[in-house]
């Protein structure tokens, strides 16, 4: 069994999952709840000054028969008042003296900021995380995604953090930045030991088309909300590796977050350099029973690839992420379709043909169909089956794939609705690896067919 | 423009088939997007293939996904104007949902009837006038019969303008949709609603209680050389003839009836009451055969069918088999009634041969009890109607020839579609045979 627990900035916790600072941690009862069922931290609903929420508060995104493919927010931060939240963290603390407490903070001057620190410390809490990341309503009064968006404004108030914290400090950052570096190398000039992210991202969830309002709706009229759930993962990842394979900001402890809903996921975002994972939407839907499986999945998994504890895990999958110019443009791929396992719903060959490289066939067909189809290459190998399979035969509707012309860009495969059956196989080009990088070093970065602007510019520069 | 006034057809309340419970019930719209969610959306997907009408079953499945209910329907009737009746009797286990992907996947096919039943269902209920007939072009067609042919037809061209006059022999129209599909599918109120639609997309009028023969004797009666000499065209949709007979001792009398005759029975009749009936013997194999046994099984009586031949030899779908054993209906294979035993007059049993290769053998005769026989071993042709218009050919057994690409008969003024053509289908055939025709008719009446 691998050890499952974690030092986060010299904090130990019995596991990586912790619960973020969102509704599922409004109240003690609901955090030691949380415990029980086997989350190892919670980030405290954010403390701060009391705030007024409206009704209604979330909006959700489905996809197909799939709930909450997303879910936005336009709740702000605890509506209770600060000394019944400061009793319940010091009694969660009591009772759950091993696991993670952590409070989540946000005020807006440096004696509010002294007064809050101190108070949170004095409930027994862990570890403080500066809420620099909420893009709605508190940032319009310049907190939240204001403070996160402005590396200079972060900085300063990071720098108060660790002059009154004695715990350590994780700052909590926005995705609605240009650029993720700019507030992570803010956050390490300021000192601070660990960042999270991602907060949620600026959205609208839609509009109710009948009465011309946006989602979710209050009354007449609607904000732009926090998004958050499975949709958001890709840019979370996106966001937290930019700082992980970062020299300075890389050293800091993070702490990951973005739809992150099963152990999987959590295993992906400790590949790409975090500590400890966040869970906020997919308790909001499911309780907080799904750390169950988070649990026993990352375990085993750990189990299986010999790694004795998370950190093991840790950081991976960084050294793999690069910039577009190290990639390999000599690796190629081609799609193969395994005839046996296929059903004949003809979507990749749909997605090939409209949404990709035209290298994608149906069986039967003459020359002549295949061009009026709109192939403009015409595969030297045509599999046997596909030429004598009649209608109603098994094979009669299984695409094949030229694989001349096949660009290896995985759509077929991605729209394969059958497991395993169309497959991604790697052929030898005959070429030595080479990097676009490699050719801009070498000069043999250009490729003919463009603009005579740019060819006539080459020429001047030669 | 005139109007037509709108019609309702009404049957009796009290109809044995109201006590039937819907096998397929109407999806609640949150149900229908569910299902709608599950379809693929194929490319060039084998389920259009597999329906006689090529209804784009993806393409109004996904309108369903995106709440698009009305553009579903606009897709269904555009391509089958029968779509509400075809989505709740066509035999979708054996045409498009038996080529969904998923079927042969080994998993559940999309339940394309249903969402299709939905899709106009629910789209009719709101919008009723969902197409716009083409200005008046003053053609007057006459169609015979007042089936599923004929009413795809008229709807047809009363879209495009022409007038339509349906001559239907019955009180009651519809023909088979009307009064024979079994009621678990589909009632004969349901039957009616679609064809009042009908009725309404153009200048349809529909005359009930009209016969058409060679030559008219009285009131009632219409010659065939009148509407051929009245009409710019004439569409044949006759439909199939009475039951056929065994021709056994026995059989004439009270307690053996022709198959569709009761369905019929059960569907137009009020108070309908099978008194003295416990045990039925259904003769025969094919679809008919089934219905009319699942449907005696369903009001309560013991019912055995008689086939002559092995089960794997059955006309009838396997699917409509296994629901009917469900509901308790017994299979007897290999059997053939030679003698039906009666007691008072009243029919107490009937004496059954095995058979070989289909023929009783002698000496094997054994009696089994029954109140009430049905004979559904095939019906009687109509042709009577079709010989009254000259040209007007039949084949070898009694069906009206047509050329297959256009549906016209020998007679260049005369079309035809449905039962009478193709000896007893769907009414999805006769929907895709009555587009055939319309689409000829179209161009003669063009002047093509």
């Amino acid at each position: 069994m691998a050890d499952l627990s974690i030092d986060f900035c010299g904090v130990r916790s019995p596991n990586p999952f912790w619960l973020a600072s969102a509704p599922p941690t409004n109240t003690g009862d609901q955090v030691m709840r949380a415990f029980d069922a086997g989350w190892g931290g919670a980030v405290w609903k954010t403390l701060g000054n009391p705030i007024v929420n409206v009704t209604s508060r979330f909006g959700g995104i489905d996809y197909g028969n799939t709930r909450l493919m997303g879910l936005n927010n336009i709740e702000l931060i605890t509506d209770r008042p600060l000394e019944v939240n400061l009793r319940e963290m010091r009694e969660v603390k009591r009772r759950y003296p091993k696991h993670t407490l952590i409070a989540s903070l946000m005020v807006e001057t440096k004696e509010e900021w002294r007064e809050i620190i101190r108070k949170a410390e004095d409930t027994g809490a862990d570890l403080l995380e500066l809420n620099f990341g909420c893009p709605h309503g508190m940032c319009e009064r310049g907190m939240g995604s204001a403070v996160g968006a402005e590396p200079k404004v972060l900085e300063e108030i990071a720098r108060w953090a660790m002059e009154f914290a004695k715990v350590p400090v994780i700052i909590k950052l926005t995705p609605n930045v240009g650029d993720i570096l700019e507030p992570g190398e803010a956050a390490v000039r300021a000192g601070v030991p660990a960042v999270s992210l991602i907060n949620t991202v600026k959205s609208l969830m839609g509009v109710d088309l009948d009465r011309m309002v946006p989602l979710p709706r209050v009354g007449n009229a609607s904000t732009n909300g926090g998004y958050c759930g499975p949709a958001v993962k890709p840019i979370a990842l996106h966001l937290m590796s930019q700082l992980s394979r970062h020299p300075a900001c890389g050293k800091l402890a993070i702490s990951g977050i973005g739809g992150i809903s099963h152990w999987r996921d959590a295993a992906e975002f400790i590949a790409l350099g975090a500590t400890s994972v966040q869970v906020c939407t997919a308790v909001m839907h499911y309780g907080y029973r799904i750390v169950e499986d988070m649990i026993e999945g990352l375990s085993d998994f750990l189990d299986e690839k010999g790694m004795k504890s998370v950190s093991e895990l840790r950081g991976r999958a960084v050294p793999a992420y690069r910039e577009w110019g190290e990639l390999d443009l000599s690796y190629k791929l081609v799609a193969k379709i395994d005839a046996d396992k296929c059903i004949g719903c003809q979507l990749c060959y749909v997605a090939c043909m409209d949404g990709s490289h035209q290298c994608i066939h149906l069986p039967g067909r003459t020359e002549e169909e295949s061009r009026r189809a709109g192939h403009t290459h015409i595969p030297k190998d045509i599999p046997h089956r596909g030429v004598t399979a009649k209608a109603g035969t098994p094979g009669a509707r299984v695409p094949f794939v030229d694989e001349q012309e096949c660009v290896g860009c995985n759509l077929c495969q991605l729209v394969c609705p059958v497991p395993e059956c169309i497959s991604m196989a790697e052929v030898p080009s005959g070429q030595p690896p080479e990097t676009w990088n490699d050719r801009v070093a070498k000069g043999t970065d250009f490729v003919p067919g463009g603009l005579e602007a740019t060819v006539a510019a080459r020429k001047r520069s030669s | 423009m005139r109007v037509m006034e709108p019609k309702r057809f009404e049957l009796p309340p009290g109809r044995a088939e109201e006590g039937f419970q819907d096998k397929k019930p109407l999806y609640t719209p949150a149900e229908a997007v569910a299902e709608a969610n599950r379809c693929l959306y194929c490319s060039e997907a084998p389920c259009i293939q597999a329906c006689p009408t090529a209804i784009n079953i993806p393409e109004f499945i996904r309108k369903i996904g995106t709440g698009n209910t009305q553009g579903a329907a606009r897709t269904i009737l555009s391509a089958n104007i029968l779509g509400q009746s075809c989505a709740q009797v066509c035999p979708v286990e054996v045409l498009c949902a038996g080529s969904c992907v998923y079927t042969g996947w080994g998993r559940e096919p999309i339940n394309i009837g249903r969402l299709q039943r939905f899709a106009v269902e629910a789209t009719l209920a709101r919008k009723p006038n969902l197409f716009q007939a083409k200005p008046p072009t003053g053609k007057r067609i006459a169609l015979v019969g007042s089936g599923p042919a004929s009413i795809a037809a008229a709807g047809l061209l009363a879209l495009e303008g022409h007038t339509c006059i349906i001559h239907e022999r019955k009180a009651i129209p519809g023909g088979l949709n009307s009064l024979g599909i079994a009621p678990y599918k589909l009632k004969g109120p349901e039957a009616l609603r679609e064809l009042e639609w009908i009725l309404s997309l153009g200048r349809i009028e529909l005359r009930t209680g009209v016969e058409v023969v060679e030559q008219a004797q009285g009131p009632g009666q219409v010659s065939a050389s009148e509407l051929l000499a009245s009409h710019d065209a004439v569409f044949l949709g006759l439909g199939l003839g009475a039951d056929s007979r065994l021709g056994i001792p026995g059989e004439e009398g009270e307690g053996v009836q022709g198959a569709t005759h009761l369905i019929e029975r059960i569907k137009t009749e009020a108070g309908l009451k099978l008194q003295g009936v416990q045990r039925a013997l259904v003769i025969g194999g094919g679809n008919t055969a089934l219905d009319i046994a699942h449907e005696l099984a369903l009001l309560g009586v013991e019912v055995g069918m008689v086939y002559r031949r092995s089960e794997k030899e059955m006309g009838g779908y396997v699917h409509e088999l296994e629901g009917a054993r469900l509901d308790g209906v017994r299979l007897v294979e290999n059997r053939q009634p030679v003698e039906i035993l009666r007691e008072g007059g009243k029919v107490v049993a009937v004496k059954l041969a095995a058979t070989r290769d289909g023929k009783p053998v002698p000496g094997t005769e054994e009696q089994v009890p029954a109140e009430l026989v049905v004979m559904a071993i095939g019906q009687e042709r109509a042709t009577g109607v079709a010989r009254a218009f000259p040209g007007v050919e039949l084949d070898a057994r009694g069906r009206v020839k047509v050329e297959p690409a256009t549906h016209r008969t020998g007679n260049a003024k005369v079309w035809s579609g449905g039962d009478c053509v193709n000896g007893g289908k769907e009414v999805v055939n006769a929907a895709a045979e009555a587009k055939i025709a319309v689409r000829d008719m179209q161009r003669h009446l063009a002047g093509e």
